[in-house]
């Protein structure tokens, strides 16, 4: 099967990644972005990355995902009610785009790595030696990440929270 | 679960660079094609994948484990993003009953 894999996921990613933009219902825009994360997973699975893989699969495909489609259902969105940009500006869009691809991968050209990528140390991506570096090395990052998370979790509250009307 | 990876060596890093590269530029022509503030942010979620890939795949490549503790990092960022993007949509929605980034527009001033 050799490197065949990797090529079949990828252009399933891409294929998926295209149909989350172009999609006319937002409802099939975030199913289609639930199967790019899952093609994502078997990218991380396959670089052996197995903790990076778990935490994919918890986090994307389960905590976000869930908060975009409820907040689709929520404001009941799912219909096409989505004023088309003008044609030209999609176009122009889309050039856009193809130019940036066509810079990256030109000047990403000149510094090309074709060496097939080897893992040397097959317990990289494994829980017990990326905690020994996240406790260790990265201790501080991580318990602000923690600080980071609950402030988002007030932000949301706070924000989403109705106001009260004031008689005053 | 190594023997996987035994079957994948082969694949350049180059290859990784270019199919990120791909994705990458997918998320951007979606934030600026669509006007759908909820698609905008998932293309934002496309962009930040692409990136998480790559430092995962350069970590492999350098045989160091910061790059994955990075990706570690990123994923609570984009969590935190998402929750917060989305209450602000929730309230944008609220207020003008439309989520249309055009209705936006007076903001620039």
């Amino acid at each position: 099967m050799g490197t065949s894999v990797f090529y079949f996921v990828a252009t399933l990613s891409v294929f998926f990644a295209l149909m989350v933009v172009f999609a006319k219902n937002p409802i099939h825009s975030v199913l289609y972005l639930i199967l790019t994360f899952f093609t994502f997973t078997v990218h991380y699975v396959l670089l052996n990355a197995q903790f990076l893989a778990v935490v994919n699969f918890i986090v994307y495909m389960g905590a976000i995902m869930v908060l975009f489609l409820f907040v689709l259902m929520l404001l009941n969105l799912n219909k096409e009610n989505e004023p088309n940009k003008s044609a030209l500006l999609r176009i122009v869009g889309v050039i856009a785009g193809g130019c940036l691809v066509v810079t990256l991968i030109g000047s990403l050209k000149s510094v090309a790595i074709t060496s097939p990528l080897v893992l040397k140390n097959p317990s990289l991506g494994l829980v017990e030696n990326l905690g020994k570096e996240l406790f260790g090395k990265f201790m501080l990052p991580f318990e602000l990440s923690s600080l980071l998370l609950l402030s988002a979790m007030v932000g949301a509250v706070l924000l989403t929270k109705k106001e009260e009307k004031t008689n005053g | 679960m190594g023997s996987i990876f035994e079957n994948m060596q082969g694949v350049p890093l180059n290859h990784y660079i270019w199919f990120c590269a791909i994705i990458f530029t997918i998320g951007v022509i979606g934030v600026l094609v669509r006007r759908n503030a909820i698609i905008i942010f998932m293309s934002v979620e496309l962009m930040l994948n692409a990136v998480n890939l790559l430092l995962a795949a350069f970590s492999v490549h350098h045989n160091d484990a910061s790059g994955q503790v990075f990706v570690f990092f990123i994923m609570a960022l984009a969590a935190a993003e998402v929750a917060v993007g989305l209450s602000i949509i929730v309230m944008v929605y609220r207020n003008t009953q439309s989520i249309d980034i055009n209705v936006l527009n007076r903001l620039k001033w």
